[in-house]
């Protein structure tokens, strides 16, 4: 099978827009949710998470035909909880400010359904490559809506974007207020809730 | 005992697990259809937090923690895999204990069951404990002994049951209004949870 053949590229990209992880299969919404009000810490979380659903695909996918059915739950738990630890001591280690600005969420990425989700429903029926593939499509997927929500939240709550300010100074003297409505928790709940509105309202085979 | 009621109602109103942290969203939105099935999980993760935080708290302060084990080592970093075994093991139990005394809630909870163990609600309450345990004891918020580590999971259970519940209530209202189709379903339900989330954001002036 070539390494790039359509079924493989349907694993890549099908996740990024029709079978996005989060808006469409509603995976992994809490950290999405959660480490959204600014825009450094989602993209930091996104990749983390795209790294470790690509890694922890392929490890089960080579492992798929050796365990054994009733405990797999666990060895998969096992093999995520492994990967996630490595990802949060180079973190801690690397990326100290974020690490801290992500606290609990970090961890958190051993129960995000993503992950479960793609390890029950793919990798455990397909070849290495292609969970691979598909590890790493759903994890962009995810970073996806990440970055929108980020995105939105931070320019509209602060006015910067990456910590660099963006809306000027005139716009201040003229009256201009930062929403701060937008940096609480409440305001991304309906920021992803019109992000699926907007996707729904595009893709209509979705509705 | 006021630190106990304290942390205890903090925890179902201010730290709410669904509207605070977003945790256990997962479960949270595809459960929520009707307050029979929302009520059913709400009280199985409520017992599973129950357990298993005291649990993982006993092994944080006496395995995990500095100079436990052996003198001049810190064995923190292996918790996220200590506490997600103890949670799996426990699932598994409540899974039997469900199967065995009422096989219509088995039914209708299906796969959501065992997905508690991935439920971040378990997980994030015991890594909230794990910071909480190095605050200085008078901190409202710190977690001192195992009573503690109780009233906060209780607290946190019936947090995340009264989110769920409210949710469901309003979700089957909401199947007799007439809402957009592209905002159908999943949109609708986010932007309610939002609203509810704002709701309770004024709880979080409360001092105890």
């Amino acid at each position: 099978m070539a390494l790039f053949s359509k079924a493989n590229m349907e694993a890549l990209t099908g996740p990024l827009n029709l079978n996005n992880p989060v808006v469409v299969q509603v995976l992994g919404i809490c950290s999405a949710l959660a480490v959204t009000a600014q825009l450094e810490p989602a993209i930091v979380m996104g990749l983390s998470v795209t790294i470790i659903t690509a890694f922890s695909n392929l490890i089960i996918s080579l492992l798929r035909n050796t365990i054994p059915n009733r405990i797999r739950i666990i060895v998969q738990l096992v093999v995520v909880a492994a990967l996630v630890t490595i990802v949060s001591q180079v973190l801690k280690a690397f990326a100290y400010d974020v690490s801290v600005q992500l606290s609990v969420y970090v961890g958190l990425i051993i129960t995000n359904c993503i992950l479960m989700g793609r390890l029950e429903a793919f990798a455990m029926m397909n070849g290495p490559w292609a969970s691979f593939l598909d590890g790493i499509g759903n994890g962009i997927g995810y970073a996806i809506i990440l970055v929108i929500v980020g995105f939105v939240r931070e320019l509209l709550g602060a006015g910067t974007l990456l910590g660099i300010q963006i809306v000027p100074e005139w716009c201040y003297e003229h009256g201009y207020v930062n929403n701060g409505m937008m940096t609480m928790p409440a305001m991304s709940l309906i920021i992803v809730g019109c992000v699926v509105w907007a996707h729904r309202a595009y893709n209509k085979e979705l509705q | 005992m006021e630190h106990l009621i304290s942390l205890f109602v903090r925890s179902i109103f201010v730290d709410n697990m669904i509207f605070a942290f977003f945790l256990g969203m997962c479960s949270y939105l595809a459960v929520s259809k009707t307050v029979k099935t929302a009520l059913g999980l709400g009280v199985a993760v409520t017992f599973v937090l129950l357990i298993t935080v005291p649990v993982d708290y006993l092994l944080q302060q006496y395995v995990l923690g500095p100079d436990c084990l052996v003198e001049g080592v810190d064995l923190s970093f292996l918790s996220f895999i200590l506490f997600i075994a103890v949670i799996a093991a426990i699932v598994q139990l409540v899974e039997m204990i469900v199967e065995r005394f009422s096989p219509s809630l088995y039914a209708a909870l299906g796969i959501f069951l065992p997905l508690i163990a991935v439920n971040c609600a378990i997980m994030g309450a015991s890594l909230f404990m794990q910071q909480r345990v190095t605050m200085p004891d008078t901190n409202s918020q710190a977690i001192t002994s195992v009573w503690d580590a109780v009233a906060y999971a209780l607290g946190s259970g019936i947090g995340w049951l009264l989110a769920i519940t409210c949710l469901a209530a309003i979700r089957e209202k909401m199947a007799y209004t007439d809402v957009p189709r592209p905002l159908q379903g999943l949109g609708i339900t986010f932007i309610t949870v939002g609203l509810m989330a704002m709701a309770f954001m004024c709880f979080s002036g409360l001092n105890l």
